[in-house]
Formats: C-alpha cells, sequence, structure tokens
C-alpha cells in the first residue's frame, strides 16, 4: 500500500571504515563540555549532554540543527563532540594497534622487512587476491615475518618486545608506552606500508585507532524518560557520558595547573577506563561500570551484541502486527480447513479494504454495522476499527467509535481504506512453534466463534505437533490481495495434507476418530434406524440407503452401508486391515466396489495420517477438496458413531483371569530358572561364546533375549484373554492409541529395564542397590521388572524402571537441543536454493546445483514412494476394466 | 609397483568413477544456451582432478557427466573445467 512513495533500491556494497578526528569534528553539531544535562527550569544546557542541536526527543520541539520536529519530519538526530584532553586508546582496536607496533619501526616509522621481502609479500597480496584464497594466513604470516628481526632494517634501530596488557596498555621492553607516545609512533607508520599491515589508506590511518576526539552519539540515540513522580531519567550512555566529561575536564584543569605527573596519569587512566568502559562494559580485565543500583550498564556494544542485541533482537526478527496468540481446543465440528477464532479477537484483528465505487456503500454500512439496534441480536457482527483518509498525501487514521461512526459513514469517500474487523471466510495464516517444517505454518478459513481459545479440526494436530494441554498457537491475518492469493493457493490446509516428504498423507483420521470407524464396520455392525439417521445427518448425507429388516432388533441400516456414503462412487479398492493384519483368510481385506465397502473393517489402514489407504486413493484420483470433505466427513462420522455408541477405556480394561495370571507366573518363573542356569554356567566357565563376544557379552546377550522373550511370553498369554470387545484392545488394534505392548506391560509384565541398551549396572560396588548380593548377575539384581504396572512395581524394580524412564527424558533433552542447531545451520546453509522454472536447483546467484530437480525432476509429494508412476495401480485399474 | 601404475592409469575404469566427456565447443554453446548459463554458474571442476588429467580436460571445457543415480537410474550433469590455483 505504502509502496507508491517510496522504490525499492539493493545495496551493492557495504564499506566499514574508521572516522578520522577530523570527519569526527565536521560531523559534529556542538562541542559538548558540560557534563549536566538539563537546568533546574528543565531546559537542556547548551553545549550540555542534551543540547538540542544535537537533536530533540519530546514531540513538538524543533532541533537547531535541522529545525524538523522528532515527529513528523523525522530529525534523524545530530553527533556532537568531546574534545579529549589526552588521547585514549581504543579498545576495538587493540589487537592491530598491538600488531601495528611490533611489525614498525618506532624511530623511522618503516615496515620492519627488508624491501626483497616487503616486495615479495605485495606480489603474494596479490596472487591470494587473484585467486581468492584466504589472505588472513598471509597477514599473520607478514606480521610474524617482521617481528623476527632484531634491528630495523631502514634505521638501524634496535627492535624492542612489544608486550599488550589487557584491556589498554603497552609496554616497550617492559616500559609502559602511554597512549600520546602510541599515536605518535602510529603517525609516523608510511602509507605505503599500510596494505601490508591490512589496512586501506582510503579508510583509516593507524593513528585514529588512538581517540583524541569522541563523537557523542545523537540525543535521540540516548533518550531520557520522565518518571510518573516527574523525575527524569537518563540513559545508560547518557550517564557514561557524563563520567568522561567530568575526568576529561579534571584531566584538562589538572595538567593546565601543572600537577604532578602522578595525579595527571591517574586521571588519565580513569579516563582511558570510562571511555573503555562507554564502548564496552564487557571487556574483560576491567570491572563493569555500575548503575547507582548496581546494575551493570547497558554501553555501545551491548546494545548490539548478543540474543538480546539490535542484530538477532530487532533486525532479523521482528514483531508484527494484526497478529493474536491463545490457547487452542479442538472442534470436531470445524473443516480441517477452518479456524474457529473467538469474537474478542476478531474484533481486534482487521482487514484493510480500498473504498472503490463497487464496493462504497457496503463499506458505509459497515461502518455503522456495530452500532445498529439490530446488531444487539446477533452473536457477533463485524464493524471498522478505522478509516484511513488520504488527504493530499498525508495518511489520516481516525478509530471509530459509536459517537462518530455515522459522521464518517456519511463522509465516507472513494480512495480512504477501512480496517475492517474479521468475518467468516477470512484467511488467516495459523502457526504452532517450533515452526519445523512448511506444514507448522498453514492457511485456515475464518469461522468466528465464541470462547476464548482457537478452535480446530483433531486432524490438523500431526502438522502442528499440537495437541490440547495448553498448547498455544499464533494467527496472522493476511493484509493484502496478493498475499491472500498465494495463501490461498499454496498454504491452504487441505493443499497440504500431503507431506512432501513421503508422498502421503500427513492429516487423516486420528483417535476416536479411528475408533469410531472400527466400531461402525467391525463384526457386520448392524445399526437401528434412529441411529443410522443421527449418524448420516451428522454428515449431511441426503441419498439413498439400504435398510433391512430384522425381527428380533426392526429395521436396521448396515454399519458399513452407513461408512460407503462418504466414499466416490468409483472406487474399487482392496488391501488388508490393520486390526487383522495378522491373519490370513479373506476377511482380514477390506474390500470396497464401486464406491461401496462390501466387507472389512475400517480401521488406520483406511482413513488414518500415514497410512489411510483410502484416503490416499481419494486425494490421487480426485483431487486435494475431495480429500478435504473425506477428512471432514470422517471426523464427523467417527465422533458421532464413538457418542453414539459409548465408547471407554478403564483400569478394569487391564484385567485378566486369574488362571491367566497364574501362567504368566509361571513362564515368568521358567525364564528366571533359566537365567539362573546360564549365570552358573557362566560361573563354572562352562558358558561358550558367541563369535566375536567375550564371555561376559555372551552371558549379558543370552540373559537379555531371555528377558525379552520373558516379557513376549507375558504379552502373549494377557493377549490372549484380552479380546477385541475390550475397548483398549480396540484402540491399540485399529491403530487409534496406544499399542500391544503398552497393554502387555500394563496386565502381563514390564519387562527387562535398560541403561544405554544393557541391562542395569551401575550403582553400588560390584552391584546394582544394597538389596542384592555382590555380584549377584540375576534376573532381578539387574533391572527386570517382573511386575505388571497394573498389579504394582517393587520398590527395586520401581527404582530400575525410574532409571530407563530417566534415560529416555535426557536422550530427548538432549536430541531436541542438538538436531535444532542442526536444522538452524541447514536452513542457513540452503535458504536461498530454489528450483527453477527450468527444473534446475539454483542458487541466488544463479549457480547451478542440480540440472534436474532430485536428478529426475520427481516431486516427492505427487510421488508414490519416490516413484512418479504406480505401474500395480494401473496394471490394476485395466484388469477391472477387461 | 609396476601393477599399481597400471591400476592409477585407469581411473576411469573403476566403478566409482562416473563416466566423463569433454563436450565439443558446438555442443558446450548448445548446453549454455539450453540453461541459459553463464560460466561462472556451472558447477566446477579442477584442471588438476585425476579425471581431467586422464581425459586431458583443459580450462574452459565443460565435461558430461553420467552418474548412477538413486532415484533416476541414471543423472547427467555439467561441469566446468577451471585452472587450479597452483
Amino acid at each position: 500500500m505504502e509502496r507508491v512513495n517510496s522504490i525499492t533500491k539493493k545495496i551493492g556494497e557495504i564499506y566499514f571504515t574508521l572516522l578520522s578526528p577530523n570527519e569526527i569534528r565536521k560531523m559534529s553539531a556542538t562541542k559538548v563540555i558540560t557534563a549536566d544535562t538539563y537546568d533546574e527550569d528543565g531546559f537542556p544546557i547548551a553545549m550540555g549532554l542534551m543540547d538540542p542541536r544535537m537533536g530533540v526527543i519530546e514531540p513538538g520541539l524543533r532541533c537547531k540543527t535541522c529545525g524538523q520536529r522528532v515527529g513528523k519530519d523525522k530529525c534523524p538526530g545530530h553527533f556532537g563532540h568531546i574534545d579529549l584532553a589526552m588521547p585514549v586508546i581504543h579498545v576495538g582496536h587493540v589487537k592491530t594497534i598491538r600488531d601495528c607496533l611490533r611489525s614498525t619501526c618506532r624511530d623511522c616509522g618503516h615496515l620492519l622487512l627488508n624491501d626483497k621481502q616487503r616486495d615479495d609479500f605485495i606480489d603474494q597480496i596479490g596472487q591470494y587476491a587473484i585467486e581468492g584464497r584466504n589472505i588472513n594466513y598471509l597477514y599473520k604470516e607478514i606480521i610474524t615475518t617482521a617481528r623476527k628481526s632484531d634491528t630495523c632494517p631502514h634505521c638501524g634501530r634496535e627492535v624492542g618486545k612489544i608486550e599488550l596488557d589487557k584491556p589498554t596498555s603497552f609496554r616497550e621492553n617492559g616500559k609502559k608506552l602511554t597512549p600520546t607516545e602510541v599515536r605518535e609512533w602510529l603517525e609516523k607508520i608510511r602509507d605505503e606500508d599500510l596494505p601490508l599491515l591490512e589496512i586501506n589508506r582510503k579508510s583509516a590511518r593507524p593513528e585514529w585507532m588512538v581517540l583524541t576526539v569522541l563523537p557523542v552519539p545523537p540525543v535521540t540515540v540516548r533518550p531520557s524518560v520522565t518518571l510518573q513522580s516527574g523525575e527524569r531519567s537518563e540513559d545508560d550512555l547518557t550517564h557514561k557520558l557524563v563520567d568522561v566529561i567530568r575526568i576529561n575536564q579534571r584531566l584538562q584543569e589538572n595538567r593546565d595547573a601543572g600537577a604532578p605527573q602522578l595525579i595527571v596519569e591517574d586521571l588519565w587512566e580513569l579516563l582511558q577506563y570510562h571511555i573503555t568502559t562507554y564502548l564496552d562494559n564487557q571487556t574483560s580485565g576491567i570491572p563493569p561500570a555500575r548503575h547507582r543500583s548496581g546494575r551493570p550498564l547497558k554501553t555501545l556494544a551491548q546494545r548490539l551484541k548478543g540474543k538480546e542485541g539490535r542484530f538477532r533482537s530487532n533486525l532479523s526478527g521482528k514483531r508484527v502486527n494484526f497478529s493474536a496468540r491463545t490457547v487452542i481446543s479442538p472442534d470436531p465440528n470445524l473443516s480441517i480447513n477452518e479456524i474457529g477464532v473467538p469474537h474478542r479477537i476478531a474484533e481486534e484483528l482487521t482487514v484493510p479494504v480500498r473504498v472503490t465505487v463497487h464496493n462504497i456503500e457496503w463499506c458505509k454500512e459497515l461502518i455503522i454495522a456495530k452500532y445498529a439496534p439490530s446488531s444487539l441480536e446477533k452473536d457477533y457482527v463485524a464493524g471498522v476499527n478505522y478509516v484511513i483518509k488520504n488527504a493530499e498525501g498525508v495518511k489520516r487514521r481516525i478509530k471509530i467509535t459509536d459517537k462518530n461512526a455515522e459522521m464518517i459513514s456519511e463522509s465516507l469517500e472513494i480512495g480512504s481504506i477501512i480496517e475492517r474487523q474479521l468475518m467468516e471466510g477470512d484467511l488467516a495464516l495459523f502457526n504452532r512453534q517450533p515452526s519445523l517444517h512448511r506444514m507448522s505454518m498453514m492457511a485456515h478459513r475464518i469461522k468466528v466463534v465464541p470462547g476464548k481459545t482457537f478452535k480446530f479440526n483433531v486432524c490438523v494436530c500431526p502438522p502442528y505437533n499440537a495437541d490440547f494441554d495448553g498448547d498455544e498457537m499464533n494467527l496472522h491475518i493476511i493484509q493484502g490481495e496478493e498475499a491472500k492469493a498465494e495463501a490461498e493457493i499454496l498454504m491452504k490446509v487441505q493443499e497440504n495434507i500431503l507431506s512432501p516428504r513421503f508422498g502421503g498423507a500427513i492429516i487423516g483420521g486420528i483417535h476416536d476418530i479411528i475408533s469410531g470407524c472400527f466400531l461402525l464396520t467391525n463384526k457386520e455392525r448392524k445399526v437401528p434406524v434412529a441411529i443410522a439417521s443421527y449418524l448420516l445427518g451428522a454428515v449431511g448425507y441426503k441419498g439413498d440407503i439400504t435398510v433391512c429388516d430384522d425381527e428380533r432388533i426392526g429395521r436396521y441400516v448396515m454399519g458399513r452401508d452407513i461408512f460407503s456414503t462418504l466414499l466416490p462412487k468409483d472406487m474399487n479398492m482392496r488391501f488388508k486391515s490393520k486390526t487383522y493384519q495378522s491373519l490370513d483368510s479373506e476377511e482380514a481385506f477390506v474390500i470396497i466396489k464401486n464406491g461401496r465397502l462390501l466387507q472389512g473393517t475400517i480401521d488406520e489402514n483406511s482413513v488414518g495420517a500415514f497410512k489411510g489407504n483410502i484416503l490416499d486413493r481419494i486425494i490421487r484420483d480426485h483431487g486435494m477438496q475431495a480429500g478435504r470433505e473425506f477428512i471432514d466427513n470422517v471426523t464427523r462420522l467417527g465422533i458421532a458413531v464413538a457418542t453414539m455408541f459409548g465408547f471407554t477405556t478403564s483400569i478394569d480394561d487391564e484385567d485378566i483371569p486369574e488362571q491367566a495370571r497364574l501362567k504368566v507366573a509361571e513362564g515368568l518363573d521358567k525364564a528366571m530358572e533359566k537365567i539362573k542356569n546360564l549365570v552358573k554356567a557362566y560361573e563354572d566357565k562352562e558358558l561358550e561364546s558367541l563369535p566375536g563376544r567375550s564371555l561376559e557379552e555372551t552371558l549379558e546377550m543370552e540373559i537379555m533375549r531371555v528377558t525379552g522373550r520373558a516379557r513376549d511370553m507375558a504379552g502373549e498369554i494377557a493377549g490372549e484373554h484380552l479380546g477385541l470387545e475390550n475397548s483398549a484392545v480396540i484402540m491399540a488394534k485399529s491403530g487409534a492409541r496406544g499399542s500391544m505392548l503398552n497393554l502387555s506391560q500394563m496386565s502381563g509384565c514390564v519387562g527387562q529395564q535398560a541403561v544405554r541398551g544393557e541391562r542395569i549396572h551401575r550403582g553400588y560396588k560390584y552391584r546394582t542397590l544394597p538389596h542384592f548380593k555382590k555380584g549377584d548377575l540375576g534376573a532381578s539384581a539387574k533391572g527386570f521388572v517382573a511386575s505388571c504396572y497394573k498389579k504394582g512395581l517393587n520398590p527395586t524394580e520401581y527404582f530400575f524402571h525410574s532409571m530407563g524412564g530417566r534415560e529416555g527424558l535426557v536422550d530427548t533433552a538432549v536430541r531436541t537441543s542438538r538436531s535444532g542447531y542442526m536444522q538452524r545451520r541447514l536452513i542457513n546453509a540452503l535458504e536461498d536454493v530454489k528450483v527453477e522454472y527450468d527444473g534446475t536447483v539454483r542458487q541466488a546467484g544463479g549457480q547451478v546445483i542440480q540440472f534436474i530437480y532430485g536428478e529426475d525432476g520427481i516431486d516427492p509429494t505427487r510421488s508414490l514412494n519416490g516413484k512418479a508412476v504406480d505401474v500395480d495401480r494401473i496394471i490394476a485399474d485395466i484388469k477391472e476394466e477387461a | 609397483m609396476a601393477t599399481k601404475k597400471k591400476t592409477l592409469e585407469d581411473i576411469t575404469k573403476h566403478e566409482l568413477v562416473p563416466e566423463h566427456i569433454i563436450l565439443s565447443d558446438k555442443e558446450k554453446k548448445d548446453i549454455l544456451k539450453k540453461y541459459q548459463l553463464e560460466q561462472n554458474q556451472f558447477p566446477r571442476i579442477l584442471d588438476t582432478d585425476p579425471v581431467c588429467l586422464h581425459i586431458g580436460a583443459k580450462p574452459g571445457k565443460i565435461l558430461k557427466i553420467t552418474r548412477k543415480s538413486h532415484t533416476a537410474n541414471k543423472a547427467v550433469s555439467y561441469r566446468l573445467v577451471v585452472e587450479s590455483s597452483k
């Protein structure tokens, strides 16, 4: 919108140079000599730190240098300067100063190289530049070579040993060099020698690294704030500058009065300290300057450095308008494309609409809509928050209130922009951190809902990796038409159902939706007409359905016929269901003919994310729109079924009969016996070692195998008594939640606990816990948990279980931080690699990385396991036709 | 020693060394036009690369390289021969 008045330009180059004392004086608006800021009347003191010639901060006041105000005309502020009584070393340049001193002669200023060496190095610098090699090594070599000579090859002066006393003082042969002496020395270095010292004559002279004038930043850089009490509070930089000016003044007075050398030197050092901390308050070797409260001052370097510094906090990362954040909660009645936005948020966020001939009436009505009496009857009415009038190039923003709404509505002109509140159907970007892949930020259609949380369809949880245990998410309202079009085509949830990672759906039925489909289709489920009509109503089905009659239960509808209403009419499929995966008979298959489910149980393998065959097929054959509708309907149907039929799990789902428990105990006893025998065989040295393993390793492996088998055995026995009438088993087998392993741990036996893939062995000397004998290699002494969760663990078992559990926690913590950093580096390295229209993969400069994307030019999102064509599918289809 | 030297001379026969072909000037022009590329946008290969030394590729020439690929069975790519700094 604002683009009309500004021209975008590209930055070609940026140079960083040193400021010469002359430049500092030239750009200075005033000399600063008074350490005070304001007089008693609250006016800034002339030639003080708040001199209005350096810019103004109060709105309305005019800058004395440029005559502009702070608000509209934007006086950028102007630098001032402090003339230092004695020169001071700049902390940021000490290393360069040291190198300059070390490689030049104090008397004649020549580089400590003979002519031949010098010419050689100049040649090499040219050579390095042509070859594009890292020139830093060469500069280091120049300095080390120069340091080697004992006398100056030009004037014969003996070369002293230069040492840097951190942070800012230099010694020659142990004698201290004053900044004045350093500066004099640096002045002697000839311009011709500078390129060899990595200094560009155009940008700097070495003596400028010793300060004689200190620039004072504009007032706008260090604004003072007025507290409620009327007291003024100055910026940290101003505080520091006050110190500098005070000491500078005392130094000047003392020196001019001919004070003893000792006093002058003390003051000089104090000045050096203040200027050093002014530049960087975290210089090692000196105590940081502190505020009266004891807080270290935030000086120049601190403003820029680190995560909270200008670069990372304000330039790389910015805060945005038109966004909202709140807790999320589920709503199965919303489409996966939608998002429920609370009233309060919808009234705050706006979309800009330009007023044109075509929509002016609509806009006028919108402005008053909120304050019309009829709006009271409705839950939510979108209104207008601001009108932006464009009068003679000046933008005016007017807030709409109940008082001025009528008036503004009438005087609305074409060309103004109204900022209207959210309406149903607006597009917004929805995001959850950490944003690890592109599906972490998708476009949703807004639906205004009561309540205070964002609501969305549970099927969209996996791409965001969200759950509802208190997660918060962010919403960004799209502000422009181009952005809207782009989001619509590329970012809508329905366009992101297929993952670019493997070409399968990552949005699909989860949890109760799968349980519901299972209940509806498993075992010839017959649904009474009353319930069936409710279910069909939930998915909005309006067609015909076969109703059967039965003497016992009355009129009913087959569950699978209800599910069939969601399928496209041309669908033909045959695949194995997840529930009966291990079964080898015909009933393990799901068979769909002409869009009718003839047989089989619908579960995760049909409608689930990642492996839903039906879902996959619908998206492939009928497109994203159909896929989205299918997911929406499956959500509604699944939830409706679960609510109508009832579905619950409780602790007695893990109950197994007494004799089964005895069987488990018996099996465990046998395993214990086996382990005892193994240990005995080991102790008697009768154990035969496996190839490539020591005796100890063999024993461990054998025991691990036995304990593993023991747990499986317990699981099997428990599984025999946990049938498909058990809700927990339904969830595990249909893929809704949990696994059979979880169940067998709850009702059979928890099994061996391990740390780093081995049985638990750390703890006391020769044993894990004092409850065991030293050297005990038995099962329970090394972390085998024979109990199940239902029965409960005994104290030693609980301890071992905690050890294994802790390892898991540590692992996840370590993994996330490490993979996070790796991802950051990868993203930075690959950020502007893209696929061009000709199919090549190129970097920002157009350099080719791959001549065809992925060497085969296939978009994995649209592929089938990486293959562009699904040959099996084509053959199956042709067979079907024949 | 003699046998060892012989294997070194045959590096292009090694299964891990893909096929390198020097393009003629006409072919080079066609490639540049096909991809609308400047010379410096090509992937590079040093003239001191063992393969370049073996087939006698001089700086400025473009090599056509046919590699085995996981995704496509054969992948063709091009590299510009450049002078090494030493």
